[in-house]
């Protein structure tokens, strides 16, 4: 949705001619400005935080600067199953977001168009766990199939579960809250699309003695990409550097860390602050090039 | 003649099930909101509405609670203000490096949120800064601002510029056709954008918990509270905020449905 908008530049003929540049520079230059130092200088910070060597005094969470590039391959080292795993989790979590929010979103901006008021009722509900706390939603998750659940004394009785077997703590149950997590920024910017899409196209498909299945795939499926590619953005980039759902306090444990969980110790626990910080650019480094290639693959170039 | 469609059904059925699954930990949240809870709020232990009436007898909760609401009212000032400008900047000015200043907005977006925090931090810790409340606000009106563009921008896109040229052309100052012609038109975005400002604010954990140092924000009570279990007034804080949420929400369809079919008669 987000991205969707800044695709659509504002065409020439919504811009008047006769004003000049330099009210639009008044207008843009405080927000500019708030993002050159507060996002832009942060992420030089970053940089050159992660090159940092310790202090010569020795003392913990103490650095000085430096060019340890060695930094780098360290936390590669140490952390290459968390990057892996947080790649893998986020991949698993957008593709079972996307199969379980297309339907929704075509039935609420297709089959639901006639009925505005059903159609309002579900987008509201689609939105509804926007407004009660993220935190508060992943602790319900985890209360829901604890240790001692009906579902997971069941599971167990019926031995698909091991009696020592336990759903909390696994990478399923990780993937499954942040699946949940992230399926409203799936399903909007897809109901976006899908709502704008002429119902005459189809019926023009099966007019040519196209069978449901071709009609989808042939016009439906294309027309609705550019909502399916801001979606599997908006659900992917969140959630490769999520720490909650992975968090042992939520719903994962020591083995289901992600990359998330580690910048946070090593930030916020153990004042490593240089490894932190060079996970971190790798994290947006290897983002950056994947929406790049993603983009660049499915077509949309007017992204940006 | 129509033959019966199962398919049809199907795909009813399955968006049913997709809904209630959405819905099943807010259920859940509100259901243990009136749970007679001692420490933790696991088991179910008998309804009660004593964690309503006495919320703020669990320390910390609403101070956190309040805290959150006064760094979410701050922050969606700030970057509503500043969003609107750019927004009304885009759409309606020539300018060189648009598309800099279009990349420069999409980035916050495409980041994830534990680099804008570890980010932030690196430079607070850099500067010397002493993270607490400005720090909490900085950061929250820096993730706000893109979201804010691109709400407003659309809102700004839909409006007739003839309308502005009218005011012109009866001799409006710049001030009055602003204030007097685009503002009012652009009010509805502008609240819109306002209200996600908020709620992002209200909600994000992963930004503040890197910049926040002693300070709590609801969420923030509500992650260190995990390790130990929940206390149920977080329960009640949270359903409440969910039921006028909701309301807001659904006055807002109500009254745009109403004027809707007032202007198609």
């Amino acid at each position: 949705m987000a991205f969707a908008a800044f695709g659509q530049n504002a065409g020439p003929s919504t811009v008047a001619p006769t004003k000049s540049g330099r009210v639009a520079w008044i207008l843009l230059l405080p927000g500019l400005m708030y993002l050159g130092l507060f996002f832009l200088t942060p992420l030089f910070s970053l940089i050159i935080t992660s090159l940092q060597v310790p202090d010569a005094s020795g003392e913990i969470g103490r650095y000085q600067y430096g060019f340890a590039i060695e930094n780098y391959w360290l936390v590669i080292e140490s952390y290459w199953p968390h990057i892996i795993r947080s790649f893998a989790y986020a991949l698993a979590a957008t593709v079972l977001a996307l199969l379980i929010s297309y339907p929704l979103a075509y039935f609420i901006g297709v089959k639901a168009r006639r009925r505005p008021l059903l159609q309002g009722l579900m987008l509201t509900l689609v939105i509804a766990p926007f407004f009660i706390s993220f935190l508060l939603r992943t602790i319900a998750w985890k209360q829901i199939f604890s240790n001692e659940s009906w579902i997971v004394n069941s599971l167990q009785s019926s031995g698909l579960l091991a009696s020592d077997q336990y759903l909390v703590g696994t990478p399923f149950m990780v993937i499954f809250g942040l699946t949940y997590a992230f399926i409203p920024f799936m399903t909007l910017p897809i109901y976006s699309t899908l709502e704008r899409l002429d119902i005459r196209y189809l019926e023009a498909g099966a007019d040519l003695y196209a069978g449901p299945a071709t009609t989808f795939r042939k016009i439906t499926l294309p027309l609705s990409m550019p909502g399916i590619i801001s979606g599997t953005l908006l659900t992917f980039i969140p959630i490769a550097g999520d720490y909650v759902n992975a968090s042992r306090d939520f719903l994962g444990s020591t083995e289901t860390a992600m990359i998330g969980n580690v910048v946070e110790t090593n930030y916020l626990q153990i004042n490593d602050y240089p490894a932190a910080s060079a996970l971190s650019v790798l994290l947006m480094l290897a983002i950056l090039l994947l929406v790049t290639f993603y983009v660049k693959r499915s077509g949309t170039d007017d992204l940006l | 003649m129509r033959k019966f469609s199962f398919g049809k059904y199907a795909l009813a059925i399955y968006s049913l099930l997709a809904i209630i699954y959405l819905l099943i930990p807010i259920a859940y949240t509100f259901a243990f909101s009136f749970n007679d809870s001692v420490k933790s709020n696991i088991s179910w232990r008998g309804f009660t509405l004593d964690k309503w009436t006495g919320v703020c007898n669990q320390q910390g909760v609403c101070e956190a609670f309040a805290n959150s609401v006064l760094i979410g009212v701050i922050s969606t000032l700030i970057a509503t203000a500043l969003g609107t400008m750019i927004a009304i900047a885009l759409v309606r000015y020539r300018f060189r490096f648009r598309s800099a200043v279009s990349l420069l907005l999409f980035l916050p977006m495409a980041t994830p949120e534990v680099v804008l925090g570890a980010g932030l931090a690196s430079q607070f810790l850099s500067m010397g800064t002493q993270k607490g409340f400005i720090t909490i606000i900085i950061a929250h009106v820096m993730f706000c601002l893109s979201f804010v563009v691109v709400t407003v921008k659309a809102r700004v896109a839909s409006l007739d510029p003839a309308l502005e040229e009218a005011g012109r052309d009866l001799y409006g100052s710049p001030a009055q056709v602003f204030w007097k012609i685009t503002f009012p038109l652009l009010l509805p975005g502008i609240i819109s954008a306002a209200l996600l400002a908020f709620a992002l604010s209200f909600d994000d954990f992963i930004i503040t918990n890197f910049n926040a140092g002693p300070e709590t924000t609801f969420p923030k009570f509500v992650y260190t509270a995990a390790a130990r279990g929940i206390p149920a007034e977080a329960n009640v804080i949270g359903s409440a905020v969910f039921i006028l949420a909701i309301a807001i929400v659904m006055t807002v369809q109500i009254r745009t449905s109403i004027k809707q079919k007032r202007l198609s008669k």
